[in-house]
């Protein structure tokens, strides 16, 4: 606590160095005893500390530069009447808030806390909690979010909002973020430059990370578990998604990751485990899968519609019940030296590259496109048979979707 | 001993056993005779549980035989092919139908009197016929029971032990036991047996002594009455 | 019966083929695990070898012991011994043989390689669990079978073909009415098509286990159902229970009323 309250002191002498800035104590027992009081009271770059204790009130608006820090986090309340705390001036901090209670209403995306058209603001330690959507920023760059706690309870996704998103929001880093129970985990529209790292993104509703039409992002280091649908990248262009597990996003349509008209991307060193789809791929080009593992998924990849010159490269595909699934007779993608547990071929030369290329195509595969109920026949003998003489001379899957040089070991 | 009432067993469509009655009671040694195919075998199969007959009762020792295992507790049988587990050695297999049968048992003076001992800890399956079929006698005569039940018992068997099994026969026979036999050897037969059960196309033609039988049929040679039977039987 | 089942086991522990049995487990657990190194995929090869080889040896097994201890059979059938006792105490000594043979044979390599400190642990008890019904199913068939063929060779003949049915032709069948109609609602039929062989229905219990993912990608709320909560689990191990009593019953109740 002492140390937090030295950076505090370090972060308040820098932010106020052009007037000497000074502190208002909001509590209930104090002269000031609402935070917008504090607010009013308050000119460009004071510190209101808001002492422990619980503050009804909802649209607060902080429209001058003020640091806002919570001691011991006081609730604030909104008593589910509307938006809570407004951000509209640059070079506003919100740090260690408990906000609770946030208004729902099917007219107006009321959040615990909106930013907008305002730069450099930096989100923490808010904890967000009963809420419609959480951390709203709109037409707002150059901000941080950061490890904030946002638990919902979201049951439907038409009444329900999400946890951070990012509208027409460029340059800002959301990082160690825990966001569970809302819709989207964190949520992306025309926003680029974006750095999203070590978040950890679970039991939403919909997706735990929804990209859409924002360019130029990064994405690492997070984990999405047992999300309605998985992560969803739309419409973008060069992102880059690296080391991110992708877990459990198991039920109809769910993947750990859907890429929808994605071009120029990088996926490396990604987990994808126990989804029904590790990557679900449609109309996306020119993307390098490199070091990824796919462990245990139901489909690894599944290639819908037109993709070219994808390249996966040196990934594990260990145990999927299908790896590769695609749904026309054409490919344009290249798959080389990955290492596949379904490869049972050999290695005479000793080079650790089977001397038979691998076919992750299986035409099983296709029959379950068809008819999906033959999914109960999966590892039956008669399957085996079935795949094995496709696999033999291709009829049905593309000739040329092959590894031409499957690993023999699997890639640490 | 051994009450049958209407007994009636089809094979499909080939009728075996057709209205049989037969009363046996009393000791002695009686003989089940008839041609090849007459039904001796699945009368005594009858009796022993081992065929389900299509109708009619048996009774052994006053109670009925269906639905019933624990009578065959009173009885010896001895298989007309002496075919074991081959795995087993012949120590293990007396050892296992005593286990089985849970009665006091008498073998060791059998193996002596069939010179056995070194046979014992041989395998079933390394054993010639003859041998085996000792084995078999020693199963069957081990334990005391009133009723024993023969099937071929001669076959296989070298004139010492043959004699030896008369012996047997007859100390059993002494004890009051009821005996039945089936055997092809018709000296065998008038040798030993008290009475005589002719079967004949599934029932019972004839029963009882050797000496009714000849003079039944006008024959001074047992064996040519037998053959004079059938005659008769192609005559009515 | 327990006498029967002790000696019959007991005729079996020294034939040779349980012990070929019982090698060709060993030496397929250690093929699997030492030259490749990696349990998870040892364990989804052992399923294939599961389903389809465990009711193959168990049915060849369970055929040929009946007709080779046919004396055995006679011998008992005149000592004062209970009919059902006699062929039930005989099947549950081939069955147990050979689902020692299995455990063991499979066991031991396992354990050696450091199951019991691996998550598989959980797979790997239920393909043996599957073995184990999968052995009693198919010895059961096949004594029903060849009690109802003195016929060697025919007996044999369609135990084989039993197998073949349910190994392969059954799926193949199934496969075709599934795409035949496929415009049709399928879900409640396959499920029910599953229960109606044994391989299947192991099968499936497997499939829960090995690919979750993939099942719980399809759609239909019957399937949704059976497969997302232990529903499948119970239903699976609740048939396999009725096909491995089935069999049995019959075996005893044909055995009553046999002529030997």
């Amino acid at each position: 606590m002492y140390k937090f309250q030295l950076q505090l002191i370090v972060f308040i002498f820098f932010i106020g160095t052009p007037l000497m800035a000074k502190t208002i104590e909001v509590c209930p027992s104090c002269e000031v005893k609402s935070i917008k009081e504090g607010v009013a009271l308050a000119t460009d770059f004071d510190t209101l500390l808001i002492k422990k204790g619980t503050y009804r009130e909802f649209n607060i608006l902080v429209d001058k530069p003020l640091t806002l820090i919570g001691e011991n986090y006081p609730v604030v309340d909104g008593e589910d009447r509307g938006e809570i705390i407004r951000i509209v001036s640059d070079n506003v901090t919100i740090d260690g808030l408990h906000i609770i209670n946030v208004g729902t209403s099917y007219t107006t995306d009321y959040a615990a806390i909106r930013v907008v058209k305002s730069d450099n603001f930096l989100i923490q330690n808010v904890v967000l909690e009963k809420l419609f959507f959480g951390i709203y920023l709109e037409r707002s760059n150059n901000g941080r979010v950061y490890h904030n706690k946002i638990i919902g309870d979201a049951l439907d996704e038409y009444n329900s909002g999400n946890g951070i998103q990012l509208w027409y929001s460029h340059h800002v880093q959301v990082d160690r973020n825990i966001v569970q129970g809302v819709r989207d985990g964190i949520y992306l529209e025309f926003s680029d430059n974006i750095s999203i790292h070590n978040n950890i993104s679970t039991n939403n509703l919909r997706y735990g990370l929804h990209f859409m039409f924002s360019n130029d992002d990064v994405y690492t280091d997070n984990t999405f578990e047992n999300n309605g649908a998985g992560v969803a990248v739309m419409f973008s262009k060069r992102i880059k998604m690296m080391g991110n597990v992708f877990k459990k996003n198991w039920g109809t349509a769910a993947f750990g990751m859907l890429l929808k008209e994605i071009n120029d991307a990088e996926i490396i060193g990604n987990t994808f485990e126990e989804n029904t789809i590790g990557i679900n791929i449609e109309g996306s080009n020119r993307i390098e899968y490199k070091n990824n593992d796919f462990i245990s998924n139901g489909w690894a990849v599944k290639v819908l519609g037109a993709c070219y010159t994808n390249s996966f490269i040196n990934n594990n595909f260990l145990y999927n019940s299908f790896d590769i699934s695609y749904n026309s007779k054409l490919n344009d993608n290249v798959f080389e030296k990955n290492y596949w547990s379904n490869y049972t071929g050999y290695d005479l030369d000793k080079d650790g590259i089977g001397d038979v290329p691998y076919r992750p195509v299986k035409l099983f595969s296709y029959v379950v496109n068809r008819t999906p109920e033959t999914i109960i026949l999966l590892r039956s003998m008669f399957m085996d048979i079935i795949d094995f003489s496709e696999k033999v001379s291709p009829v049905f899957t593309p000739d040329n979707l092959l590894d031409e040089m499957p690993l023999m070991k699997r890639l640490k | 001993m051994i009450q049958i009432e209407n007994l009636y067993k089809k094979f499909g469509r080939n009728q075996v056993l057709s209205n049989l009655d037969l009363d046996i009671h009393g000791s002695g040694i009686f003989a089940v005779l008839g041609p090849n195919g007459s039904g001796k075998t699945t009368l005594i199969k009858c009796i022993l549980g081992m065929v389900v007959p299509s109708s009619g009762e048996i009774k052994v020792q006053g109670s009925t035989i269906k639905k019933n295992w624990k009578y065959r507790q009173e009885i010896n049988y001895l298989p007309q092919i002496a075919n074991f587990p081959g795995n087993l050695k012949v120590k293990e297999l007396i050892r296992m139908i005593k286990d089985l049968r849970q009665k006091d048992s008498m073998e060791e003076d059998l193996i002596k009197l069939f010179g056995l001992d070194p046979f014992l800890d041989k395998k079933l399956s390394t054993l010639s016929g003859g041998t085996k079929q000792k084995v078999n006698i020693v199963l069957t005569f081990m334990f005391d029971c009133p009723l024993i039940i023969l099937d071929e018992p001669t076959s296989g068997l070298d004139p010492a032990s043959l004699i030896k099994l008369k012996e047997l026969l007859l100390k059993e026979k002494n004890k009051g036991k009821t005996i039945l036999i089936t055997t092809h050897i018709m000296q065998f037969v008038e040798e030993m047996s008290d009475e005589i059960v002719y079967l004949l196309e599934g029932n019972i033609f004839f029963k009882g002594t050797v000496e009714q039988l000849k003079s039944k049929t006008n024959q001074t040679d047992f064996e040519h009455a037998i053959a004079a039977i059938a005659t008769q039987t192609s005559d009515a | 019966m327990l006498k029967i089942l002790k000696y019959s086991f007991y005729d079996l522990m020294r034939s040779r083929w349980s012990y070929v049995y019982f090698l060709f487990y060993l030496a397929l657990g250690f093929v699997l695990l030492f030259l490749n190194n990696d349990l998870s995929k040892a364990v989804i090869t052992l399923m294939n070898v599961i389903i389809i080889l465990v009711p193959l040896i168990s049915t060849i097994f369970g055929v040929m012991y009946f007709y080779n201890s046919k004396e055995f059979t006679e011998l008992l059938l005149a000592q004062p011994l209970k009919r059902s006792s006699i062929f039930l105490g005989q099947y549950l000594g081939v069955a147990g043989s050979l689902m020692l043979s299995l455990v063991l044979g499979l066991g031991i390599p396992f354990v050696l390689y450091g199951l019991f400190k691996s998550d598989t642990i959980w797979d790997f008890s239920l393909l043996l669990i599957t073995g184990a019904f999968l052995t009693l199913i198919f010895a059961a068939l096949a004594f029903n079978i060849a009690l109802s063929n003195e016929n060697k060779i025919k007996g044999f003949g369609y135990a084989v073909l039993l197998w073949l049915f349910l190994a392969v032709i059954y799926d193949g069948l199934f496969l075709m009415s599934l795409i035949l109609f496929e415009e049709y609602p399928l879900d409640s039929f396959s499920l029910a098509a599953t229960m109606f062989n044994p391989i299947d229905l192991s099968r499936t219990l497997i499939l829960l286990k090995l690919d979750i993912s993939a099942l719980l990608g399809y759609t239909g709320a019957i399937f949704k159902q059976f497969f997302g909560t232990y529903t499948g689990l119970i239903v699976s191990i609740t048939m396999l229970i009725l096909w491995t009593v089935l069999p049995i019953w019959r075996l005893a109740y044909k055995a009553k009323r046999k002529d030997f």
